[in-house]
């Protein structure tokens, strides 16, 4: 398997932008490396779909921004979690996690079901 | 992360720029991708191309941020604007509720001067400025002569002259009218228990079509019970509700009126009032038909009304009624009645003629009720002005922490609309309770009063009066505090200072002005008061304490012959002796008019021996009274009253009142004189006292009266004079007249002195309203003599303590606050008797008997002022009196 090309779903980079800021502040680029990173470069994140989306959940107040200087003294734009934002992250975790686990099950099945009675 | 300080945040220094905000974080993102490539060993130049290729398309991510960051930047404005808002009005709750005593009488005031206005407002909307209750009532014109001295007899027409005029007229769609002599509780409705009385009135057949009145059940009256053919009843709505339970299944029903059986077709709906419109104060219950040529030969009896063709004007239909009244017979039948109404057919429009005389009252008490709001609204810039000089340092101290100076004055004006907006909800409240109170003044003869109301337009003038007060009293205040130097205020410790000195100038200002309001507002009141007393005192004629009325219902069905005189005259004298018998019954008699009330004439008798110019002789109003009428109205007499033996065979007699006799026998006692009507020869036996037959301002025309024993009564009012008050009498008068006829109707027994109070009611009204408000306008001019000379007194304590300390007394202290008090009230008065003398000129239609210099009246005013002026100067002169020089100096 190719997991270098792996397209998010749809929705899905709101949820690990909000996980990215669940330590504290960070700007743009560290958001795409730490996705990068984390997913072990399986994930490529898009500058072009990225800031968007960032400004998307500021505006929505997920998240809110605040221009600081960047580890090598860069004039950044710093994102973090708004109350509401941290919120959504634990939802959507939970709302990922049922939707994974039911996948997994249906993929993981060995044989058919019992057929059920037919009411 | 690590904040930017402080001091290298000037980038955004005018205002926020999403645009660049959007390039310098992608140019970050760049560099930063740069950075790294080079770190994994690109060359510089190549490393910087690489973040530009992965980062694809940078023109379009740029657009897509500065789009969104305007929107944001957009929304966040936009919710600064409301949350500055919601602080300001935060912080005025706050600074209020600090201050409850001042929010209380600034609400307190605002509340009076918003409600008293909204009141006005909807009866003048009512009254003036609505059209009447009909569709397109523009077109709806009232015709009749000219107005003149002779009472409702010169404003009815004939039948035949209804007839021709609605048939050669072109500029209307219809004409119709109504029997203009109907009087209260002239039915009784028999058949359903007790009698009842009710008042009905006879309506030519197209009455309610001219009207535009849609029956709420039921239909109206068709041609043919328009001739009078069918006995049928329309029933008010009121009428409907009240003796019928508004029973749904009334129509088709039949119901007695005095012993026939007349059946309901139809029940008016609850938007037609026929007393609001054609006869203020009066109730009426049923419309019967008119039958026309029954009343062909009754002389002028029906008032005429039309509905004009669309785009004809008034002024189109006048000259073609003067085309058309020479050719109108009175009477077809005697063709010298040709050409009797030359002159006299006058269309005015409807509404002129309901609420015309009322116009310059109202417009008077509309100003005077806008004179309040603006006494209101200076007595509140005048508080707040006190207030901000007070809160000169906490302005002063925002200020300098960098509040803008518009920012301060939307705070102030927030304060003030905060104010005038809790005022103009209670002042609401009160307009409801005063609007009530009003439409259930049924006695008040003012047209239109039932159908008041609060509605949307008073609801705008509401809005608009709150916004206007808030203005004028919320920008003087605030421009002055911020007006100000900052620093100054700063500085300022409070006493002698720079700003409290212009604010006091400012404050005396506002103070004389609003004495001056005060003052016209007193003058006016004053002046409509005298009047009201003047009209009072005026000699009716007659003595309307100590006497009351009551319809008396006999059976009348019999022709006009000897034997029918003979029964009416034997009925009537039997009535009058049980009554005269009763306890506590000085007098008592009968005629078929009173006084102040509908009358009529019959024709124009001449005197014996005299020679006159046609049209010198007047017609007479007519009364046909019985013996002892005229001592139970309490009319002088010179000569003898009629007695029963004046009957029917002896010689013809009539009483005249004295401008009858002045006008036939100028000079000369008319007593024993002979008046000729037609080949009828009459004895004058008697002078009476003029009447006032038609109002109590207007003089009285020429008077007749003739004895129930030899003329045709229209009807018997019973008068009664007594020692005992009027309603301890009414039971038994009402069980005697019962014994006597069972089917006397339990009509009301009225107080002569209540037909005076309802003839003056309208002027009574008037002279209340303002005189409530120059009230008003009083307490707040005290209130803002008050506040102001106690904050006087407050500004100088330390001043007045080194006085004191230098040897001046409590007397000396008190006399100079006073003096001051003093000086500021005749400022006032001065300018006020200028402005009212202007007023009073301009209002001098309004008054009776009254000069508008009239000297009490301007004393009168300035007594009161300067009373008030007194005592409120008074509380602070006490005040700086006690001051304690040590303690005042000390806490300077």
């Amino acid at each position: 398997m190719d997991t270098t090309k792996l397209e998010l779903l749809r929705g899905t980079l709101d949820v690990l932008i909000l996980k990215a800021l669940v330590w504290g502040p960070l700007h743009g680029y560290a958001i795409t490396n730490f996705i990068r990173r984390q997913s072990d470069d399986a994930l490529l994140v898009e500058e072009g779909t990225l800031y968007p989306a960032l400004w998307r959940l500021e505006n929505k107040k997920l998240l809110e921004a605040e221009w600081g200087f960047s580890e090598n003294n860069r004039k950044a734009k710093f994102y973090q979690l708004t109350p509401e934002g941290r919120r959504r992250l634990r939802h959507e975790v939970k709302v990922w996690e049922a939707y994974a686990t039911a996948v997994g099950k249906v993929l993981g099945a060995t044989q058919l079901p019992m057929p059920e009675e037919i009411g | 992360m690590t904040p930017i300080p402080l001091w290298r945040r000037y980038t955004r220094f005018f205002g926020p720029d999403p645009t660049a905000d959007v390039k310098d974080e992608l140019r970050f993102h760049l560099e930063a991708k740069t950075d790294d490539l080079i770190g994994q060993g690109w060359r510089p130049e190549d490393a910087h191309k690489e973040a530009e290729r992965q980062f694809g398309d940078l023109r379009t991510v740029q657009r897509i941020g500065q789009q969104m960051g305007e929107k944001t930047e957009r929304r966040r404005r936009l919710s600064d604007y409301w949350t500055d808002l919601l602080q300001d009005v935060r912080y005025t709750f706050r600074t209020l509720s600090s201050d409850p005593g001042f929010a209380a009488v600034s609400v307190l005031i605002l509340t009076l001067a918003i409600g008293a206005n909204i009141a006005v407002f909807s009866v003048v909307n009512s009254l003036l400025l609505r059209p009447l209750p009909f569709p397109n009532a523009h077109e709806l014109v009232w015709i009749a002569p000219p107005p003149s001295s002779c009472g409702l007899s010169c404003a009815t027409y004939s039948s035949d002259a209804y007839e021709e005029f609605r048939a050669q007229s072109r500029s209307y769609r219809d004409v119709t009218g109504y029997f203009a002599f109907s009087t209260p509780d002239n039915v009784r409705l028999t058949g359903r228990g007790q009698p009842e009385p009710a008042t009905s009135i006879e309506v030519i057949g197209n009455f309610f079509q001219v009207l535009g009145v849609q029956p709420a059940l039921g239909r109206l009256f068709t041609l043919d019970e328009g001739r009078g053919t069918q006995p049928v009843v329309l029933l008010s709505n009121a009428y409907w509700r009240r003796e019928f339970t508004a029973d749904p299944a009334i129509v088709g029903k039949a119901v007695e009126l005095n012993g026939t059986p007349v059946t309901i077709v139809g029940v008016l709906p609850a938007s037609f009032d026929f007393g609001a419109v054609f006869s203020p104060g009066a109730k009426v219950d049923l419309f019967v038909p008119l039958n026309l040529d029954r009343a062909r030969d009754w002389g002028n009896i029906v008032t005429l009304l039309g509905r004009l063709n669309p785009g004809v004007t008034v002024a189109q239909a006048l000259d073609d009624a003067n085309r058309v009244s020479p050719n109108i017979y009175q009477s077809v039948k005697y063709p010298e009645t040709l050409g009797q109404y030359k002159g006299d057919l006058i269309p005015v429009p409807l509404k002129d003629y309901v609420v015309g005389k009322l116009r310059r009252s109202l417009v008077a008490l509309w100003f005077a009720v806008g004179a309040i709001l603006l006494i209101a609204g200076v007595n509140l810039s005048n508080l707040l002005l006190g207030r901000a000089a007070a809160r000169a340092k906490e302005f002063a101290v925002r200020g300098a922490l960098g509040a803008s100076r518009g920012r301060i004055v939307r705070q102030l004006l927030m304060e003030s609309l905060v104010l005038s907006v809790a005022g103009a909800v209670f002042g609401l409240g009160l307009a409801l309770i005063l609007v009530a109170w009003l439409t259930h003044q049924g006695s008040v003869a003012l047209p239109l009063l039932s159908a008041l109301r609060i509605d949307v337009q008073a609801l705008g003038w509401t809005v608009l009066i709150a916004v206007f007060t808030a203005l004028i009293f919320g920008l003087l205040p605030g421009l002055r505090t911020v007006s100000g130097n900052l620093q100054e205020v700063l500085k300022d410790t409070g006493a002698g200072a720079g700003l409290g000195r212009k604010h006091e100038r400012v404050r005396t200002a506002l103070v004389v002005s609003e004495i001056a309001l005060a003052c016209v507002l007193l003058v006016s009141a004053g002046l409509l008061l005298r009047s009201f007393l003047k009209v009072l005192d005026v000699d009716l004629g007659f003595q309307p304490d100590r006497a009351a009325s009551i319809k008396v219902d006999y059976d009348d069905n019999a022709l006009f012959n000897d034997a029918s005189v003979a029964k009416r005259s034997a009925t009537f004298q039997q009535i009058l002796a049980r009554v005269g018998a009763l306890p506590g019954v000085e007098a008592a008699g009968m005629a078929d008019y009173l006084p102040l009330g509908p009358n009529r004439e019959w024709d124009t008798p001449v005197p014996v021996g005299k020679v006159f110019r046609p049209g010198e002789l007047p017609d007479p109003l007519v009364y046909v009274v019985t013996p002892g009428f005229i001592r139970a109205m309490g009319i002088r007499l010179r000569g003898r009253d009629f007695t029963w033996a004046d009957g029917p065979h002896s010689q013809r007699v009539v009483l005249i009142n004295a401008s009858a006799a002045r006008v036939y026998w100028p000079g000369e006692d008319a007593v024993d004189k002979i008046l000729m009507r037609g080949k009828e020869e009459d004895r004058v036996i008697g002078v009476v006292e003029d009447v006032h037959e038609e109002n109590v301002e207007a003089g009285s025309g020429s008077q007749i009266y003739y004895p129930v024993t030899q003329q045709e009564p229209a009807g018997a009012q019973l008068v009664v004079r007594t020692s005992l008050p009027p309603a301890a009498l009414a039971a038994t008068i009402l069980h005697t007249l019962r014994e006597l006829n069972p089917n006397q109707p339990a009509a009301e027994f009225r107080p002569i002195r209540s037909i005076v109070d309802r003839a003056v009611s309208p002027r009574r009204f008037f002279m209340l309203l303002v005189a409530a408000f120059a009230g008003l306008g009083l307490v707040l001019a005290t209130l803002g003599i008050y506040g102001v000379i106690s904050y006087g007194v407050t500004r100088q304590r330390p001043e007045i303590g080194i006085r004191m300390a230098l040897g001046a007394s409590t007397g000396h202290v008190q006399r100079q606050v006073l003096a001051s008090t003093l000086r500021l009230t005749f400022a006032g008065m001065l300018l006020g008797t200028v402005a009212a003398l202007a007023v009073a000129k301009v209002i001098a239609s309004l008054l009776f008997a009254t000069s508008p210099w009239d000297l009490p009246t301007y004393l009168g005013m300035a007594v009161a002022l300067l009373l008030v002026a007194v005592i409120s100067g008074y509380i602070p002169a006490r005040r700086a009196s006690s001051i304690n020089p040590t303690e005042a100096l000390r806490s300077n």
